[in-house]
Parts: C-alpha cells; structure tokens; sequence
C-alpha cells in the first residue's frame, strides 16, 4: 500500500493587488517620490492611510494625518509616508492623490507603499 | 398671379409681401428649397438641435435642394402640399437647413436646426425617429450619412445619462489612476458553465478588472445563462479573496423580451456582480430601461455596440458612430466600446479621438470629426472600452492614444498566452502599470514605450513570453473613415 501523499504547507498570503502599481516590484522610496511629485506638479491633494484589514470592499482606511493641500515639495510627503511605517508596521500602507477639479472631485491615484508585516 | 391652392383673398399680398418666390401654400409640388426648408439666413438658436448631413445628391438635384430635402423630410415636409399644413404654426415646426458646405466634388455637408419642441423629453428612441427614421432612403440623394449632433444642454437635462460614470464607477471599484482591464471569454461559443468559469477565474486571478460575456454569448443549448451566471460568480468571488481587489465579469443580460432581460438583471445582481451587459441590438427602448434599472439598483452597464459597423463605417451613407456614442451618453450606459486605433476592428486616430471626446467631456468644440460645440452640463462621462486585437507589445501607444480613463481588454490576449489565461492577464497587467508608473515620471511613451515594456519583462516571465509572441503583430489597413480635409481637395487628415 502506497503512503498518503503529505498535506501541502499552507498556502502563503496572497499578496495584495489593489493600487496601481501592485504587479510591479515594490517600488523604492526614489520611485515613490518620483509618483508623488508627479501628484504635485498637478496640483492634487496627497494623503496616506493604512489599515489593518485590507480587504477589498474595505474603502475606508484610517487616515495618517491630515491630507496635504498645496503640497509644493514631495519630499514632505514621502516624509509622512516613512513615518506611518514607523508608527504602523504591520499595516498595509498606501498614498492617495486628490482631484479637486470640477469634472473629477475624486481620487486620481493611488498605490500601496507598504505590506504589513515586511 | 395665378396662385390655386388653399387659399381666400388677401393670400396673394401675404405670399408677395413675404417675397416667396411661390405661394407657400400651392397645391402641387413646390421646391423644398422654396418652402423654407433652406434658409442660409437662419441663426440656430441656442435650445435648437442641431444636425449636420454628408450628402451625395442625384445628378441635378442642387446641394441647396437636397439639404432642403433632408431638412423636410426629417421634419414637416411630404413631397407635395398639404391643406392640413394650415392647421399649424408649420413655420415652428419645419427643420431649416442654415448652411451648405461642398467637402469634395458632389458631396456636400448641410447644417440643419430642429426647435426643441420637435422632440420628447428624454426619448432616444424618438430622437433617431426623428432625425434618421425617414429620411435616408429618399431617392433624391444617392448617399447620406448623419456626421455629428448637437444636443442643446435645455434637452440634454431631460436624459438619466450613464447610470453611474466614470467617476462612480472607480470609487464602486476602489481603482484609480490606471486604465482598467478586462478581456472576452474566448472562444466565442462553445464552452460549458463551469469550463466558462475556469477561464474567467483564470484571468482575474491573474491580473486583469474584468472579464466579459461576447456579444452573442445569451442563453444558447450550449450554455443556458443561469448555469454560466452561478459558476462564473464562484470565479470572480474566488480571484477577489486570491488578489485582494474587487473584481466583476459582464454578465451579458441581452435577451428575446424585456422580462427576460430583467430576470438576467435581477439574478446578476442578486449574485452580487458589480456590473452587466446588454448588446447594441436590444434597441434604444431596451437600453432607456436597463439604464434606469442599473442606477436603481446600483449595477453597473456595459453596452457591447453589437452591429454598428453595418451602418457607421462607410464614409458616405449611415450614421458615424460619434452620433451613436452621443445618443448612447444620454440614455444611457456606463460601458461603450469606442475603438483601440490599434487593433484589428476600424477606427481612424483622429476619428477615435473625437469618439473618446463624445464619451468623456464635460464639454467640447469643433475637432476630430466632431462638428459642433457640445455641452453635456454635469452629467458625467461614459468609461469608453478599447477591445479588439490588441496585445501587452502595444501598451503604450493604447495609454498614448487613449490614456486612463478606458477599459482595455484583450481577449486573445489574453488567453493566447503560451503560458496559459493568467500568464496572459498577469503579462498584461504588468505592461500597463509600468507604463502608467513611466508616464507619470514623465517618460515620453511613444518613444520609449518598447523600452519601458522590455524593463518591465525583465522582472516578469509572463510579459516576456508575452512580447516574444506577438511583439510583431499590427493591423495595418487604410481607414475606411478618416475626418474631411480642412480644404477640400487636400489629403484628409491624419
């Protein structure tokens, strides 16, 4: 009598896709900037947000902060996105871009910027 | 004068003090021309609607006559005079073609004014009844095809529009800053329930937004519609928990008679999918109430313009289909296919790029085939869909031409992929966020969109397989249906 085939290890968990660069390799904090002075040069509004609970018909993360209007140096903003890592670790972290603009009055961007746990 | 026709004494000063050339009101055939139906002096008033005619005329009919022509027989007119005319303020009523311009030799484009009283409040169907319903197969012009409208704002306000837009439906999907991406189940018939199921679970898992019903996907022996309803919600639930983002496939709802197509409707949305779809050939009354029972109940609508191309493709006869776009807003959908430019379907860049306008702006002027200023007021944009024999090797020239609000589906490129469905959406997904990330460091992609997607291979396995496969493949015909020259004569525009 041939033996069992052994349970499979337990799948990992999946990674995340929401936002829109998810497929590309984690983007470095030069390429996070390089998206968030595009955000500036548009003139929207940047804010960061992280959750524990990242599932997908969970709209509302916690807000990081107020969102940064006028925002003139990127800079200033990746500053806020390495402090929320700091303060929030093991959360999904992500930027959103605003557009005020009448036509839009809605988000124009957004992308993870840290896995929870890594 | 000898006048005869409906008339009592004093009839003669009015006609002579009026200076018609003949008594308005003779029996008999009269010019439309002489009927007021052409009137250079015209000036279309603001809450007119507007249309502008390509006409071919018969040999001896003058463009003045032919455009009087269309301008009557889309309004009051018949081929001769009628008694009962007298019984109407007829001057209100009758369309006038205010201006007549020759676009190359015996072609003509004619301007012609409706008042607004013509028309039923927020009734496509009575639109097209109106405008199209008589007038094309009128002997007295050899070809005619309806080039573009303009639907004064005073109208426009009495149609729903698209039940949700473009904006609702990225906050509906938590997805933004990116095209989104779908492709057709393929192949086109054939596939059992679950089978069908495999295909769709494959490919969202893989990568791509969505994933849809083909056109002629309904109810068949093949496949009977709750059967592929319930096994393809099992695969877009499963792709949500593996990807963690909301997916939808377009559960085609076309069908025989309006209560079915409201059963389709009420099962999908009882299934939770976030989204339908219903086939051009249901007609413009069907469409008027699927799009209100999709922003009733919070489903979104996605219009496969099944059959269009019979009436919108050649440049001298039929509709262009920047008119059905426009009418297709005011109903209207969520969803319509638009055009990729680079595919294997028709589709001029200048001409699409007027198409996208029609299903985008908040407003628009003249340009790109379009002939008029638009204003649509704040209803909001229809997410136009480039769909047909495109591939990840021409990602940047889609974002290029068509930029991000658009739905990009690759059927075949999707699931041709050598290395399977997911492969294929995962090679996809991967080209299109490098080029949006490119885009947004301000990288020029026509240029250097080929080295942005071979960067982009060398971290994926699947976009490498991808560009090796098709990398070559380009449909590269003469358009059937550029925009005019600005003189004519001249190379058209490009």
């Amino acid at each position: 009598m041939t033996s069992p085939t052994p349970p499979s290890p337990a799948a990992p968990p999946p990674r995340i896709t929401q936002g829109a660069f998810s497929y590309l390799p984690d983007l470095t904090d030069d390429e996070i900037t390089a998206q968030l002075a595009c955000a500036t040069d548009r003139g929207y509004a940047v804010a960061v947000e992280h959750t524990d609970d990242p599932r997908p018909r969970n709209t509302f993360w916690e807000m990081y902060g107020m969102p940064m209007f006028d925002l003139d140096d990127p800079a200033h903003a990746l500053r806020k996105v390495l402090a929320c890592r700091a303060d929030h670790p093991a959360d999904h972290i992500r930027v959103t871009a605003y557009d005020s603009r009448l036509g839009r009055q809605s988000t124009a961007l957004s992308f993870i910027v840290h896995r929870g746990g890594s | 004068m000898v006048l005869g026709g409906f008339s009592i004494d004093g009839f003669t000063e009015r006609a002579d003090r009026e200076g018609m050339a003949h008594n308005r009101l003779s029996t008999g055939v009269v010019p439309y021309a002489e009927l007021g139906y052409y009137d250079p002096d015209y000036v279309p008033k603001d809450t007119d609607v507007l249309a502008a005619f390509r006409i071919t005329p018969q040999p001896g009919v003058t463009p003045e006559e032919a455009a009087a022509a269309v301008a009557g027989e889309s309004s009051t007119a018949t081929w001769t005079v009628v008694w009962t005319d007298r019984l109407t303020d007829y001057r209100h009523y009758q369309a006038k073609a205010y201006r007549v311009d020759r676009v190359r030799d015996d072609e003509y484009v004619a301007y012609v004014a409706y008042d607004i009283d013509l028309f039923e409040e927020g009734s496509i169907p009575n639109l097209t009844s109106s405008i199209i319903g008589n007038v094309f197969g009128f002997k007295a012009v050899r070809a005619l095809r309806l080039e573009d409208m303009r639907i004064p704002l005073a109208y426009v306000k009495t149609f729903q529009g698209p039940p949700h837009g473009i904006v609702m439906e990225r906050e509906l999907l938590g997805k933004y800053g990116r095209p989104l991406l779908g492709a057709t189940v393929k192949p086109k018939l054939g596939l059992s329930a679950r089978n069908y199921g495999r295909v769709v679970y494959e490919a969202l898992r893989g990568g791509l937004d969505f994933t849809k019903d083909d056109e002629n996907i309904n109810s068949q022996p093949f496949m009977r519609w709750r059967d592929r309803f319930l096994f393809v919600s099992e695969a877009v639930r499963k792709a949500e928990e593996r990807t963690g983002e909301i997916k939808g496939h377009y559960l085609n709802c076309t069908a025989a008679t309006m209560e079915q197509m409201y059963e389709r409707a009420e099962t999908a949305r009882e299934l939770g999918s976030p989204i339908i779809m219903i086939d051009l050939t249901v007609g413009f009354t069907a469409m008027g109430s699927m799009a209100k029972w999709a922003r009733d109940n919070g489903v979104l609508l996605h219009l496969h313009r099944a059959g269009h191309s019979t009436y919108t493709r050649q440049k001298n006869h039929g509709v262009s289909f920047r008119v059905v776009a426009k009418w297709c807003r005011l109903l209207g959908v969520d969803h319509i296919h638009a055009g990729t430019v680079v595919g294997k379907l028709e589709g001029d860049v200048s001409a699409t790029r007027g198409y996208y306008t029609t299903c985008r702006a908040a407003a628009h002027g003249i340009g790109d085939g379009l002939l008029f200023d638009q204003d649509y007021g704040s209803m909001p944009g229809v997410m136009p869909v480039a769909s047909g024999g495109i591939h990840a090797g021409q990602m940047h020239m889609l974002v290029h031409h068509l930029g991000e609000d658009v739905v990009l589906q690759f059927g075949g490129g999707t699931i041709g992929h050598p290395m399977g469905v997911a492969a294929g959406a995962t090679g996809n997904r991967v080209a299109l966020e490098a080029v949006v990330k490119a885009r947004n460091e301000g990288r020029d992609l026509a240029a250097e969109g080929p080295d942005i997607l071979r960067s982009a291979a060398k971290h994926s396995p699947e976009l490498a397989a991808a560009l090796d496969t098709w990398g070559a493949v380009e449909f590269d015909y003469a358009s059937t249906d550029v925009p005019d020259p600005a003189t004519p004569g001249e190379e058209p525009v490009r």
